[in-house]
Order: structure tokens, then C-alpha cells, then sequence
């Protein structure tokens, strides 16, 4: 399976932006969360591939190997993303163009409130960058993409 | 199979016939002794009520591999794994609590439905939903050819093995769950009903969500009831189901208890014969089984007394003329397609003739938008390329500037700024 063409603007004045790619894992169906987030990053200075609802993991390995986006984000709101969260980095971090880049992952991470901050060390240990749960912390966020954008415009003049 | 055990629909229409609303919950759970407390406390509410069997979105994603390693660890998942359950569990679920008094439905949210459609049939239940549109476009990647596909196979399944009585409901009218303009909801639940009486299915039902005004949706659900009429078979064969809103939801007790308590007052205003409700924890965390019975006692106290009080408001016909005309408009281009629903369903996509707003599906166009103005209603702020005529789009249409994060997160929190904001003070009946 290959993603979708539609989703995956190819025009000079999209890549000379950071470039954000935006997903979920497999079993979460959500939207909303998704459209916020993408709106938000391109507020932030990035060209954003939205790869929408219930995204397979192959899905998220092509588009990174195509596009070689400065950053990954991973919303997650189902409740599985202590189970797929885990396996998705796992498989992201074996690609060797993305084994340093941030990669983030926030939302309602399991079932149960009261785990998450357990699952956000355990995805942080299993190779996020950052996780976030419950009420993101969306200055913490900010900052880190802005940080994320300006060395992404470095390294593109260099 | 389902031999002459049709229970769900006859049910909602006796007790519409004495003036009362159903209400059902939305419940899951992977743990089948958990399931079956759920059911049974559904069963025992002083209400007319129908269990729910909602399943987890491995099952919904056809990972039945990863729900029944899952259960095998005894993971909690977000539902109820019934095609990883053997057929003998699931009888054994439902035994001695699902009856003519108490119908039970599987809810999912698939886009390729077989292996939930044959479990559902082999544990000798009547009533299932969903949609070849509805249960794609939201959920994620699989093209609607292939949706409609599957879809078209499972109406024919279900409609065989219930000799046509088997019932289906369409989410159609609940489609993204918010920002959509009623019209297009409208007219997807109307399209998905006839796209499975085609398929041989005979018991069906419609369904609305509840938006950001009450008057909005009464005349929605005012203008199902008279499409209905106009495009589906007699209404012996079909109810309609409101939702209590499903997006973000308020935060505080009393604002999550108002906007229930307003879902089950539109439904009945609105002639809706059943309530799917949601709880007054939805905001923070999946509902225990005492949180959903409390909200199903709730709706339904609501609903005896919104029965005795039914009043007309003044600008509903308004309203309900104006969402007629759109989604009759929408109505009438789909079955000027083709002849069969189905391929008429991808033709108006591919053409951009009907565009869901806010929704990511590769197969949708993604050309429309819509917003929430400050009074709560929703209009299209862009048609993209739906051919509406001229006084359609005088009526419908204020175009308006790209839309920003903020903008988009204050619509998305219209009603929980609303309801958690209101005075509890006065009376608001």
C-alpha cells in the first residue's frame, strides 16, 4: 500500500519549508485532533503532509523515505497508542534518515488515565523525542518546533 | 442465522407509538463477563432501552490477529472483539438478556464489515450499522469503491439471513461527528438507506447528530422525517436515531449533563424514536457501566417530559424549509447519476457534487468548508464545487477567510464554552 498522491503536494514553493509529516497509528480514526495539529504546524512555518485517519505503518515509513521530513508528529486519541505508538517507533527508528530526527507523540495514550504517565516514559524510552498526554503543553511544543524550524533552515542554506 | 428473532426495530416502533423515546448507550468492553454486566444494566433501567455492543477499533480495522492476541494477554481494549470471540461466546454474551424487551445492536465503525457482519449474524443478533460512506470517509484509507464493495456484500448478507428483516442503520448523519452543514448529513443517511434497500435490506433507520443549536437540529430531523417520506419505503420500515453531540464535549458535570439533557429534548421535538446517548464523563475518560446508565435515566426522564410539552418554535419552519431545499438538491443529483446507488455514491465524490467538509479521505475533495456562526449555526463558508442553483447558494453561502488553528479549536469548542459556561440558576426547558 502506498500513500495517497492527493496527500502529497510535490510543488517547490511546499518543499522549501520545513516539512512536517503528520500521522496517526493504524487503529485510531480520529480527525479533528488531526486538522487542529496541521493547521497549528503550518502556523509554525512547516508545509505539512497530513496522512489523515488510521494510518498504516508502511504508510509512514514511504512517506518519510520520500519526503525526509525535519520532523514527525504522531496524535493519537483511541487509546492504543501505548500498543501502536510503540511499534511505529520501533519501525521509524530503523530507517536509517530518521534515526535522529523528533519524533513526537501526544493525545490520550491508553484506556486508562491513570497509566499515561507511565506509557509517556515508556514511549519516550522506546525512542520519542517527546510524548505528551492529556492536556498537551502546547508551549513546551511551540518551542521545540521553533527550535526544529531554525535548524531546519540552516541546514537547508548550508 | 437469525430466524424470526427481528426484535430491534418493532421494539422502537411500539414504544414510538406510546409516545416514549428509546435510548441506548455507547458501550465496549473486551472483557466479556464486563460486557455482559454492561448489558444486563442496560436491560434492568426503568426506561425503554437497547443494549449496545460496541466493538474495538482493532476489529473495526479487520486486525482481528492483534484484538485476540490482545485478549489473550488480557489487554484492555476499547471494545468488544466479537470476531476474535468464538460464535459460542458470543451466544453465550447475550443469553437470557437479549429478548423482545431488550434488542441489542453491534456497533463498529468498518469500512470493510464482513467477518463483523457474519459474527454478528452467527451470534443470532438482528440489528447492526454504519455505511458504505459514513464508515469509510471518517475512519481512514480504504477507497469507497472498495467500501462500497464490501458494503454492498454485507447488506446482502444480513438482509438473507434475516429474511429481510435483519436492521441496519446508517451513520450517515452523524458523519465527522461536527462542522457538518445538516443538508449533507441529510442527505448521506438518506443515500446510505437506499443503497441497502437496493441490497435487500427492509428495516432500516436514519440517523442526525445533535450540532451547536437546537433549532438547527429539530429541523433537521424535521426534514429526515419528510425526505423519508419522499424517497425511502413506508415508515413501517424505518425510525429515526438522534446522537447526543459528539464532539468536544463540556468539561463540568452540570454543562455535560445540560447539553444530554438538551439531545434527548431535540429528539423528541424533533420526532426522533431513539436516543444514542453519551455520558456526562465523555470529556475525560470512556464511561463506566453506571456512568451510561445514569445518562440513559437522564434522557429518558427528560424525554417523558419533553413529550408533555411539545411546542413549535417560531423559526423552525423556517429552518427546515432551508435545509429541505439543499438536501433535496443533493438528493436529487446522486440519483441523476446512475441507477444504482452504489456507483452513483462515487460519482457525486469523484465530481466534488457532494465534499464533506474537514474530512481527510483521499476519495473526498476536500473543497468545501463550513463554520459555526456565533449563535451555533452551521453554514457553509465554502461550496467548492457542489453545483447548488442560485437561491441555494444566496441562502447557504458566506464566503469567508482562510480558516486558522484558533479559529478552527473555537468552532470545534462551541459547545463546551456554551454549556459549561451556562447559568444553572434558571430553569431552561
Amino acid at each position: 500500500m502506498t500513500a495517497s498522491n492527493s496527500l502529497l503536494p510535490t510543488d517547490k514553493l511546499f518543499l522549501m519549508k520545513p516539512i512536517a509529516v503528520l500521522t496517526t497509528i493504524p487503529s485510531d480514526s480520529h480527525n479533528w485532533n488531526l486538522l487542529f495539529i496541521s493547521l497549528f504546524l503550518e502556523e509554525q512555518g512547516f508545509s505539512v503532509i497530513n496522512l489523515g485517519p488510521s494510518v498504516p505503518y508502511d504508510v509512514v515509513l514511504d512517506t518519510c523515505n520520500q519526503y525526509h521530513p525535519d520532523l514527525l508528529v504522531v496524535s493519537t486519541i483511541n487509546g492504543h497508542g501505548y500498543i501502536e505508538g510503540r511499534e511505529l517507533i520501533m519501525r521509524v527508528r530503523d530507517m536509517d534518515i530518521m534515526k535522529d530526527k523528533p519524533v513526537f507523540i501526544g493525545g490520550k495514550l491508553s484506556t486508562d488515565e491513570n497509566m499515561s504517565s507511565l506509557y509517556v516514559l515508556e514511549l519516550e524510552e522506546g525512542g520519542y523525542t517527546k510524548a505528551y498526554t492529556g492536556n498537551v503543553n502546547m508551549q513546551d511544543f511551540t518551542t521545540r518546533l521553533q527550535s526544529i524550524a531554525a535548524q531546519s533552515a540552516i541546514s537547508r542554506q548550508a | 442465522m437469525m430466524v424470526n428473532t427481528a426484535y430491534f426495530h418493532h421494539f422502537i416502533k411500539e414504544y414510538a407509538g406510546k409516545g416514549r423515546l428509546v435510548v441506548q448507550p455507547r458501550m465496549g468492553f473486551s472483557d466479556i463477563d464486563v460486557m455482559r454486566s454492561g448489558l444486563h444494566a442496560v436491560k434492568e433501567i426503568d426506561a425503554p432501552s437497547i443494549g449496545t455492543i460496541t466493538l474495538d477499533s482493532f476489529t473495526r480495522n479487520s486486525n482481528f490477529q492483534g484484538a485476540a492476541d490482545a485478549i489473550r494477554k488480557g489487554m484492555v481494549l476499547n471494545g468488544y472483539p466479537i470476531v476474535s470471540y468464538s460464535r459460542e461466546e458470543n451466544r453465550r454474551l447475550i443469553e437470557g438478556l437479549r429478548a423482545p424487551d431488550f434488542p441489542v445492536q453491534v456497533r463498529h465503525g468498518s469500512p470493510l464489515p464482513e467477518e463483523i457482519f457474519k459474527a454478528t449474524i452467527d451470534a443470532g443478533i438482528d440489528a447492526i450499522e454504519g455505511g458504505p460512506v459514513s464508515y469509510c470517509f471518517p475512519y481512514g484509507r480504504i477507497s469507497l469503491k472498495r467500501s462500497v464493495e464490501a458494503w454492498s456484500t454485507c447488506c446482502k448478507l444480513f438482509a438473507a439471513a434475516g429474511n429481510g428483516m435483519g436492521h441496519i442503520e446508517s451513520f450517515g448523519g452523524c458523519m465527522m461527528g461536527q462542522l457538518c452543514p445538516p443538508s449533507l448529513l441529510i442527505a448521506i443517511t438518506i443515500a446510505e438507506t437506499l443503497f441497502m434497500m437496493e441490497r435487500g435490506i427492509r428495516s432500516y433507520s436514519l440517523s442526525l447528530a445533535q450540532g451547536t443549536h437546537t433549532t438547527q437540529d429539530i429541523a433537521g430531523l424535521n426534514v429526515l422525517r419528510q425526505l423519508g417520506r419522499k424517497y425511502l419505503g413506508p415508515e413501517s420500515e424505518w425510525h429515526i436515531v438522534f446522537y447526543t453531540f459528539m464532539g468536544k464535549f463540556p468539561l463540568s458535570y452540570q454543562g455535560a449533563k445540560a447539553i444530554i439533557e438538551e439531545s434527548a429534548r431535540a429528539a423528541v421535538r424533533g420526532g426522533a424514536e431513539r436516543l444514542i446517548v453519551k455520558t456526562v464523563k465523555e470529556a475525560h475518560q470512556i464511561p463506566s457501566i453506571t456512568d451510561n446508565v445514569n445518562a440513559l435515566n437522564m434522557c429518558n426522564e427528560v424525554a417523558i417530559t419533553a413529550f408533555a410539552h411539545r411546542f413549535l418554535q417560531p423559526d423552525i419552519p423556517e429552518w427546515t424549509s432551508r435545509i429541505y431545499e439543499e438536501a433535496d438538491f443533493l438528493i436529487n443529483l446522486l440519483l441523476n447519476q446512475h441507477s444504482d446507488i452504489g456507483k452513483s455514491l462515487m460519482s457525486v465524490f469523484k465530481k466534488g457534487y457532494w465534499d464533506i467538509p474537514f474530512c481527510l479521505h483521499p476519495d473526498n475533495k476536500r473543497l468545501t468548508q463550513a463554520k459555526v456562526d456565533v449563535d451555533g449555526f452551521i453554514y457553509w463558508s465554502d461550496i467548492g464545487k457542489v453545483p447548488f442553483s442560485p437561491h441555494i447558494r444566496k441562502n447557504a453561502l458566506r464566503k469567508e477567510a482562510r480558516l486558522s488553528s484558533a479559529e478552527l479549536l473555537k468552532m470545534l469548542s462551541f459547545n463546551q464554552q456554551k454549556y459549561d459556561s451556562l447559568q444553572f440558576s434558571s430553569s431552561h426547558g
